[in-house]
């Protein structure tokens, strides 16, 4: 059986040090799978190895149909998966808009030449551009602050122009890293609604969150991550009531549930 | 861009007049200077400015322009526009060639690399005396002829850089304000996310630094026409550091501020020649105070200065 995106045994050595092991798992179109797990378990690591950043020492990714594995990042965006960064990294050059209309890169194909001349295509692509990158921006709610450098706008607003430039992009898989840590009650509540949006558009989503009351609410399954290792897989019920998942949290998964309110 | 075009339309016109108004061939020749200075500026407001990679080897293109220009039209008899074409080609692909290793370096080790590659080229143009001439150089290089003008006096020549130069501006200006120029301005912040991005970066590290360093080989096959003797000291660590400075100094994210700065560090000099001995360390003064109080360069100082004017025309 083949899923939509699908890695095979993913294995990521550093020297000495095991970040990934023998990770399988499948994701299927239009899900949001959650990924979690204590801190050092591997979910960023897991992340870059999907987006192209590292290499896996071993092991497959697949995504539609075609082996992915070992591809450079940008060609990883132009076959339609996108993320966003656990520390937000946006081009704190650039306005929000511009920012967004970066997204747009892997969509749009006038090069040096056609763009220093100015010629007409490059021209009218341009405007398409800027036109979709605002269309992404009034989804996110944030076509007020176009013109502003987008580094300087408040932290959660940072996270749905980050959010907004990864969608921009057309990605039929979308990878978010923590997208609300750092953020009050409020502004997650906003970014859970963008990410609904999300979903409703048929974009399968990979989270990786620490809250675990957000994760329980929002995703259909979950993986569990320690050490490198899936050590458990379900749904967000039988992932609570896992024995094993609450011993590698040691106490800290019911701690959280306790502050985070629904 | 309307407001790049005000200010294009605007510089435009003040080169037209300014022959009529300074008749000085010899101000008209530093202003020839000016406009061959500005095509290395700005390619260097490109390579650093935008796509945020340090070259120091920018001298060292000028100079295989300048020589490939001069070798090919005195010893090969080569029509000296179609040097200059083998040159911009011969530069290209030597840039590419350094560039592929070279630019998996950041910050300072990639200033090394080119550091050492300005090195090399000016040890070949110092020493391989039977193709290049050696300390000596070359002499005799012919004038350019366009549609049966020679171009050999300095007005003619001002108009001939002048033309190119806005022209190149153009080019420029309208890459840096395309999804290319964005795509390096992204690249220059973080490499990793921009890749993300779908953004190639190798790819197009590669292609500005090329493009860099062909403006370079362009100038100095227009500066090696223009003098038509040419010797190496001109092509060395020193004179790819003027040119850092003219960059630095005019505002390093700023085409604008690459042609201000080309006029700053090409004219002042000739002001301070009055001054004899001192000269040097006015200049040095002069260069050490605009850094310490408009570190942005002159075009974010005068857009300071003159906000609202300014807002007109929205330098950068």
């Amino acid at each position: 059986m083949s899923f939509f995106f699908q890695t095979n045994r993913l294995t990521k050595h550093f020297g000495g040090i095991t970040a990934v092991s023998d990770l399988s798992f499948e994701a299927g179109i239009g899900e949001i799978k959650g990924i979690i797990g204590p801190n050092g378990a591997g979910k960023t690591t897991f992340f870059h190895l999907i987006s192209g950043i590292y290499p896996p020492t071993r092991g497959k990714i697949f995504f539609a149909g075609k082996d992915i594995t070992g591809l450079k990042p940008f060609k990883i965006c132009s076959l339609g998966i996108c993320r966003t960064f656990q520390n937000v990294q946006l081009f704190d050059n650039l306005t929000a808009l511009e920012n967004v209309m970066v997204g747009r890169h892997s969509r749009s194909w006038s090069g040096f030449l056609k763009c220093g001349l100015g010629v007409p295509n490059a021209q009218r692509e341009e405007e398409k551009i800027r036109e979709k990158a605002l269309e992404q921006l009034t989804l996110v709610g944030l076509e007020m602050r176009c013109q502003e450098l987008g580094v300087n706008l408040p932290f959660g607003e940072q996270r749905l122009l980050e959010l907004a430039r990864a969608l921009a992009s057309e990605p039929k898989l979308l990878l978010l890293d923590e997208p609300i840590s750092g953020l009050n009650e409020t502004e997650s509540h906003r970014l859970a609604s963008v990410i609904r949006k999300i979903q409703e558009k048929g974009i399968t989503i990979l989270l990786v969150e620490h809250h675990m009351d957000f994760v329980m609410n929002i995703c259909d399954e979950i993986i569990v991550l320690n050490y490198g290792e899936k050590i458990a897989e379900g749904t967000p019920d039988m992932i609570q009531n896992d024995p094993r998942v609450v011993e590698a949290y040691l106490g800290k998964e019911i701690e959280e549930s306790a502050h985070v309110g629904s | 861009m309307k407001s790049d075009h005000k200010l294009l339309l605007l510089f435009a016109a003040g080169l037209v007049i300014f022959p009529w108004v300074i008749t000085n061939p010899y101000y008209i020749s530093v202003l020839v200077f000016v406009g061959i200075h500005s095509l290395l500026a700005m390619g260097l407001t490109l390579l650093l400015g935008f796509a945020g990679q340090i070259s120091l080897c920018q001298a060292a293109f000028f100079g295989i322009g300048a020589y490939t220009s001069g070798i090919l039209t005195t010893k090969f008899g080569v029509n000296p526009w179609f040097a200059i074409v083998i040159a911009i080609g011969f530069t290209g692909t030597i840039s590419v060639i350094l560039g592929i290793p070279a630019l998996k370096l950041r910050g300072h080790y990639l200033a090394m690399a080119t550091l050492g590659f300005g090195e090399i080229v000016n040890i070949i143009l110092r020493e391989w005396v039977n193709i290049t001439g050696g300390p000596s150089g070359l002499t005799g290089i012919p004038r350019l002829n366009f549609a049966g003008i020679t171009l050999d006096t300095e007005v003619k020549y001002y108009f001939f850089i002048w033309v190119i130069v806005l022209g190149v501006m153009v080019f420029l200006l309208n890459l840096v304000r395309s999804r290319v120029g964005r795509a390096l301005q992204a690249l220059n912040r973080t490499e990793q996310a921009a890749e993300v991005m779908g953004i190639p970066v190798s790819q197009y590290k590669i292609k500005t630094f090329a493009l860099s360093s062909v403006l370079s080989s362009l100038a100095g096959s227009l500066y090696a026409h223009f003098i038509t003797v040419i010797s190496p000291e001109s092509y060395s660590i020193v004179f790819s550091l003027v040119i850092l400075a003219m960059v630095i100094v005019g505002g390093m994210t700023s085409l604008w501020g690459s042609i201000l700065g080309a006029f700053v560090m090409t004219i002042v000099p000739e002001y301070l020649r009055v001054f004899e001995d001192w000269d040097v360390i006015i200049y040095g003064v002069i260069l050490l105070s605009i850094l310490m109080f408009i570190p942005k360069g002159l075009v974010y100082g005068l857009q300071r200065l003159f906000r609202g004017t300014l807002k007109l025309f929205q330098v950068n």
